[in-house]
């Protein structure tokens, strides 16, 4: 992996008339997991795809390795910047093999077709996903967890050290929303690939960021590593929910337990017991 | 959960669709040969093959069969052919870009606006070849700009742009039936025979334009495929992997209507060609085949039901019948599945 610089400058990015990111600074540590958290409509989808190009800026511009990326071919940036959208369509009756290999379109050329170094990838896009044994079924017959391994493949098949997901895990159940971030883990350290993930569990989030970024309003609140940004303050502002952290029993992490209006009063189960 | 790499699948697996969908591409161009010179053989007066092969390649000398091959049988086959290409791709790529099986151009409008200003053309300006070609073309367009413009909230989403396209294609259709019920008794006639749909009548004119069309766009539809197979796959998905969205969607929307247009043109709007020739080659081939596969199946359609039309049946018919006979129940069954899977949107 070379090493990468992405970062955003006076960032302000909307959709039609409303502006849903004002003004926004962030760089994004290079080979490390960065998860975005914050509540809905908060601008950390927007953010992402601000990063990705996928949204061209209201205001100020968005840096790759020194150079503004609007001013990139878009070919070029998706040599090194890769994003796997919130939902993107698979064609009817595709097979694995076939999708995952769609995700070479940046490496092909008008001319250069398909080349021994593109079924690599493909390949190894496949290994690294466990979906190897897919690879000739449609992807109609695949069970969620399944499919979502499939796109993540394809988004490596793209081959970029930069790759960015857009609430991967929205649509699993809670095994494979643990696997696909245990997987998307092993990207991180087996190849230093640096991976930008927006999630909604808070819990997950710490788990699993190396650094995290909560936001609200279109702004960020607070960055760092979990355990230094995530208290019970931090997740009230961002959120709106009061909680208590604690550390996750598994990593040590922080773990939000919300209160809720219900369950807020621990002297009362003292009483009945 | 990494594993060992296995290229040698990946490559046999991908070769194997690709095969697969060769194969099936050229058994398809062989029917279509065949279909054409058939449509040739037949009528009136039967003439060999080898006897229809020698007049077209001028092998032979024989005046009869050149004078029924060439004079009055090869426009008709060969507007058949060129038509059936220009619907199929024209479908294909509308579906593909919409990812929804009901967005081809018969059924969003764009064959009602080339035909409201064919119609036009022909009742009330007595137009010649050229014009109504023209006008064909500039109708198609514009319905598409009208119905683009109203389907846009931020990007174009399957299910707007069709229901738009269908409310556009009854205003269209609505003004033909104004135009027609200004004209004479036998304008209306042909007017409302065109309408339908008809290989059998086409002017040299509007084919020689198609002809010309197509020696140009079928190579830039093959181009175009490459980024067409990144649209399918969402917008996002496809600038994600570095395609220039807006640009190759203009492209490819552009040669879709230009296909329909000079098609309607000659032909007259030969219904549900385009919506079914895209899916009936993606189920043939494998998702992976595509544009040339559907231009064939067009054609073979547009043959077959011009076979159908002029030959089988006791009246010879307008080519348009016979595709709405095979179309319609197609489209039931359509709009039934796409609703129980839930997809399409």
């Amino acid at each position: 992996m070379t090493s990468h610089d992405l970062r955003a400058k006076n960032l302000t990015l909307g959709y039609s008339d409303t502006d849903i990111v004002t003004d926004l600074d962030v760089q994004i540590p290079d080979g490390r997991i960065t998860v975005i958290v914050g509540a809905n409509a908060c601008g950390k989808s927007t953010l992402l795809r601000g990063l990705a190009r996928l949204l061209s800026p209201r205001g100020g511009e968005v840096i790759l390795d020194g150079k503004s990326v609007q001013d990139m071919r878009s070919i070029d940036v998706a040599k090194v910047l890769g994003l796997l959208p919130q939902s993107p369509v698979a064609p009817d009756g595709i097979s694995v093999g076939d999708l995952v290999g769609r995700g070479r379109y940046p490496h092909q050329g008008w001319f250069r077709r398909w080349s021994d170094e593109d079924d690599r990838a493909v390949a190894a896009a496949l290994a690294a996903t466990g979906t190897t044994d897919l690879e000739d079924r449609s992807i109609a017959e695949l069970s969620g967890g399944q499919r979502q391994r499939v796109w993540v493949a394809m988004a490596l098949a793209q081959d970029t050290d930069l790759l960015l997901l857009d609430e991967p895990t929205t649509f699993l159940d809670i095994n494979h929303q643990v696997e696909l971030l245990d997987l998307l883990t092993d990207l991180n350290r087996e190849s230093g690939k640096t991976i930008v993930i927006v999630l909604h569990d808070l819990n997950l989030a710490c788990r699993y960021a190396d650094h995290i970024i909560a936001m609200k309003k279109g702004a960020i609140l607070a960055e760092g590593t979990p355990t230094a940004v995530i208290n019970a303050a931090v997740v009230t502002e961002v959120f709106g929910l009061a909680c208590e952290v604690v550390p996750d029993p598994v990593s040590g992490t922080p773990m939000i337990v919300p209160r809720g209006r219900h369950h807020a009063a621990p002297t009362v189960v003292e009483t009945l017991a | 959960m990494t594993e060992t790499l296995s290229v040698p699948l990946v490559r046999s697996g991908r070769m194997q669709r690709r095969r697969h969908s060769t194969v099936v591409t050229a058994v398809l161009a062989i029917i279509t040969f065949c279909l054409f010179v058939l449509t040739m053989m037949v009528g009136s007066y039967f003439v060999s093959p080898v006897a229809v092969m020698g007049s077209l390649l001028g092998l032979r000398d024989d005046a009869t069969a050149d004078f029924i091959v060439k004079d009055l049988r090869l426009p008709t086959a060969t507007a058949a052919l060129a038509v059936g290409v220009a619907m199929g791709i024209s479908g294909i790529v509308f579906q593909k870009l919409l990812g929804n099986p009901l967005a081809s151009p018969d059924f969003v409008g764009v064959s009602s606006g080339a035909s409201l200003f064919a119609v036009s053309a022909i009742v009330l300006f007595n137009a010649s070849s050229a014009m109504i070609s023209g006008s064909a073309l500039v109708g198609a367009l514009l319905t598409a700009l009208i119905i683009y413009l109203l389907a846009w909230r931020d990007g174009i989403t399957g299910y707007r742009f069709i229901l738009i396209g269908i409310a556009v294609s009854e205003f269209m259709l609505s003004i033909v039936g104004y135009v027609i019920s200004r004209a004479e008794l036998y304008e209306a006639r042909e007017a409302m025979t065109w309408l339908t749909g008809s290989v059998g009548q086409s002017g040299s004119g509007e084919l020689r334009t198609l002809l010309v069309a197509l020696v140009i766009l079928v190579p830039v539809a093959l181009v175009l495929e490459r980024p067409l197979r990144t649209l399918e796959l969402g917008d996002d998905t496809a600038k994600a992997l570095g395609s220039r969205v807006e640009v190759n969607r203009v492209a490819l929307i552009a040669l879709s209507i230009v296909l329909i247009g000079f098609s309607v043109a000659v032909a007259g709007p030969i219904m549900f060609v385009a919506l079914i020739a895209g899916p009936i080659a993606g189920r043939l081939t494998g998702p992976q085949g595509g544009v040339l596969a559907a231009g064939l199946v067009g054609a073979i359609i547009v043959l077959g039901a011009d076979l159908v039309a002029a030959q089988v049946l006791p009246t010879s018919l307008p080519t348009g019948v016979v595709t709405g006979i095979i179309g319609a129940p197609y489209l039931i069954w359509l709009l039934a599945t796409v609703n129980r899977e839930g997809r399409g949107g």
